[in-house]
């Protein structure tokens, strides 16, 4: 159990450095996320978060100014969440 | 204990456009080459490049390299050293239609070749009339060049250390660069990269301004590693801003809004581009609005709570206007100033975009210093290219577009010169000193033993609050003075940070003190710079000394850190192969 929230507490640093971004609105919105919530993520969120940032910069910002429908459902509970950061 | 050791025969720190650009030379060449990158190289700030790269194609009407450069020298207020500007817009064809090669996806025109945009300072015959010369990937052009490179270097087999953060420069005793110390983060182990060759490609330094486009990564490490080995900075003192950033995040606000008819007041509500430009009003040139801005703002007619902004109003042109003309614009304000436009103003100031200043560079991407009174003498194993270089192409302002060509052209060129160099000294690195990184060891360790310091977020802050209101866009002398001052002992603080955080994991915390210590050099030059150039020239606007003086300061800055030395050195005026552009008065 330990070892388990030691992985996920890694994986929660993980995801904040990689919140850094390569356009400034982006840093914003992720800033205010992590700001208010970002801490605690559960898996499912960690796992939505990861994959979000995984997306190129411009397809991501899209995304979160509402310019594009999000490609999978399964995002879109977290996707909210950036919205409304 | 010495710290462990990989070697390579160059380092590159920096994946954005221009670290791309020259670790494809390297590789490409079979030397063996590690890129440093604090994020995945893509995520470099290169892909916030939307309007292009500019280069004399001529593909939609007659154009010359030789009026590009002539573009670029009036834009830089005649202080870009002319070799450097004919070798880059000579190189600007060559280096695009290469992109294009590699896959660039560019768009066209109809016969198949690149289509190129107008863009604001860019002339034909001389200045004489507008000519097409941006050529983009639709409004993705920065994205679109970092997936190309990237794909062509992993092609190449270069190796990517992706979240790594270099710390310092190593240098032997007579001043050869010997590589860099960096920090992985995912284990928080400190490794020493030694090179035959060492590129800096760190990008510019704009989160030295509490109000800036650049994202959060900009913060001038390259500058900060290079000021603490002993390198001087040139020309920090020039920047470019935009007028219309949202107060308090920075996201550009487009011209375009007051080129619809949106306007600017003050705190009373008074539409004060009037008074300053009757005829223009809010549609005068950007310089002409940013000081007026700045000037409202210093006489205490700014508005808010802290009377620290501008108010650009649009309602009157009504939703269907606003979004029919502006899309965007609304989901911009609303998330980022949190305001409807179509109902109250938008909250805007000046914002620092793009840094000309950097590490001193010849064209061929060779740091040089001066030295047994040459005063551009080599750095040994030492380049610097992108925004962190000052070769010095853009001088006291930067022409729109010709960043990314720099990037291109600069890129390449100093990857070249590191293939001559390698190449030159053979097989064997030149040994370690002892003691080698011990500077950065005892950098982490003061910070990580810190006790009852200072919270690096809040130091960050008074910095950044420091640059905006006393070395803004429009600097008045009593400001700049009490600048210095305040910059100076802000040091003090920025010396005793400390991070709650002690893990060694991704430590976000642990990272942005370090960069903290980076940003800090790169503000305290600028201010220092600034507040000793007694002219207005380019981007550096003063009050108290508001025309360009060729007589006395057709030079640029060299700020050390030591004691906050500045000495200077003259611009060259002279190109390679045509006649020098001789400086007159810059009108647009
Ligand atoms: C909103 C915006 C729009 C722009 N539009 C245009 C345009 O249309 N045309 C144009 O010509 N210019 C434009 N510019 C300017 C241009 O985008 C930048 O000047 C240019 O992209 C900088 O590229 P670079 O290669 O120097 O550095 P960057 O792309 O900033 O990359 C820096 C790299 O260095 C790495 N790095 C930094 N410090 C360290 C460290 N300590 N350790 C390891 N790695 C490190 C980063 O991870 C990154 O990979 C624009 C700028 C902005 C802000």
């Amino acid at each position: 159990m330990r070892q388990c929230e030691a992985v996920r507490s890694r994986e929660t640093q993980r995801l904040r450095w990689r919140s850094r971004r390569g356009l400034l609105e982006l840093d914003i919105v992720l800033g205010r996320f992590w700001a208010g919530c970002g801490e605690e993520l559960d898996e499912s969120e960690a796992g939505s978060l990861a994959r979000l940032l995984a997306m190129p910069d411009n397809d991501l910002l899209d995304l979160v100014m509402g310019r594009k429908p999000c490609p999978d459902p399964a995002l879109l509970p977290l996707l909210q969440r950036l919205k409304a950061a | 204990m010495p710290l462990p050791v990989r070697r390579f025969d160059a380092v590159i720190v920096g994946a954005g456009g221009s670290g791309l650009r020259a670790a494809l030379e390297l590789s490409n060449a079979g030397l063996k080459v590690a890129v440093l990158s604090k994020v995945f190289p893509t995520r470099s700030h290169t892909v916030a490049a939307q309007g292009g790269v500019g280069a004399a194609l001529g593909n939609m009407g007659e154009d010359s390299w030789h009026w590009h450069m002539y573009d670029t020298i009036k834009g830089s207020d005649w202080l870009g050293d002319q070799d450097a500007i004919e070798f880059m817009c000579r190189m600007a064809p060559e280096v695009v239609i290469e992109l294009e090669h590699f896959g660039m996806p560019f768009d066209r025109n109809d016969d198949g070749t690149v289509y190129q945009r107008p863009f604001g300072g860019h002339s034909a015959n001389f200045g004489e009339k507008p000519v097409q010369r941006s050529c983009c990937a639709a409004d993705r052009t920065g994205h679109a060049m970092l997936h190309t490179l990237y794909q062509r270097n992993v092609l190449a087999r270069t190796q990517f250390f992706v979240e790594w953060m270099a710390l310092d420069l190593v240098r032997a005793a007579d001043g050869t660069v010997l590589g860099v110390t960096a920090l992985e983060m995912e284990t928080g182990e400190v490794v020493l990269f030694q090179a035959k060759a060492t590129l800096f490609a760190t990008g510019g330094s704009g989160r030295i301004f509490a109000s800036s486009t650049n994202a959060f990564i900009n913060t001038g490490d390259g500058l900060g590693m290079a000021a603490r080995a002993g390198i001087p900075l040139e020309d920090m003192e020039f920047w470019q801003f935009h007028p219309t950033g949202v107060a308090g995040a920075g996201v550009l606000i487009t011209e375009g809004v007051r080129g619809e008819g949106g306007i600017l007041l003050n705190k009373d509500g008074e539409r004060f581009m009037e008074r300053y430009a009757p005829t223009m009003k809010d549609l005068a040139s950007r310089d002409v609005v940013s000081r007026a801005m700045a000037t409202e703002i210093k006489d205490g007619r700014g508005a808010g709570p802290n009377a620290d902004h501008i108010l650009l109003k649009l309602d009157h042109l009504g939703p269907e206007v606003i979004d029919k003309r502006l899309p965007g614009i609304r989901e911009i304000a609303l998330k980022f100033a949190n305001v409807d436009c179509a109902k109250d103003p938008i909250p805007v100031v000046p914002t620092c975009h793009y840094q000309m200043g950097g590490i001193p560079t010849n064209y061929r991407g060779e740091v040089v210093v001066p030295a047994g009174g040459n005063p551009a003498s080599v750095v040994p194993g030492f380049y610097a290219a992108g925004e962190c270089g000052c070769a010095s192409i853009h001088g006291a302002n930067r022409l729109g577009t010709n960043s990314l060509t720099d990037l291109l052209v600069m890129g390449k060129s100093a990857g070249m010169s590191m293939v001559d160099h390698i190449r030159a000294h053979g097989a064997a690195l030149p040994d370690l000193p002892k003691g080698a990184g011990e500077a950065s060891v005892a950098r982490l360790a003061r910070l990580d033993g810190q006790k009852g310091g200072e919270d690096v977020a809040a130091v960050r802050d008074e910095i950044q609050r420091t640059m905006q209101a006393h070395c803004g866009v429009f600097r008045f002398p009593d400001l700049l003075r009490q600048g210095v001052e305040k910059i100076r002992a802000a040091g003090e603080r920025v010396a005793r940070t400390q991070v709650g955080d002690r893990s060694k994991v991704f430590n976000t915390a642990r990272i942005e003190a370090l960069e903290l210590d980076n940003l800090y050099e790169a503000a305290r030059a600028t201010m220092v710079s600034a507040e000793a150039r007694k002219e207005t020239r380019g981007a550096h606007d003063r009050e108290d000394f508001h025309a360009r003086d060729d007589a006395q300061w057709l030079k640029h800055t060299l700020w050390y850190r030591d004691g906050d030395r500045l000495e200077y050195k003259a611009v060259n005026l002279k190109p390679l192969t045509v006649e020098s552009i001789e400086p007159k008065a810059r009108v647009y």
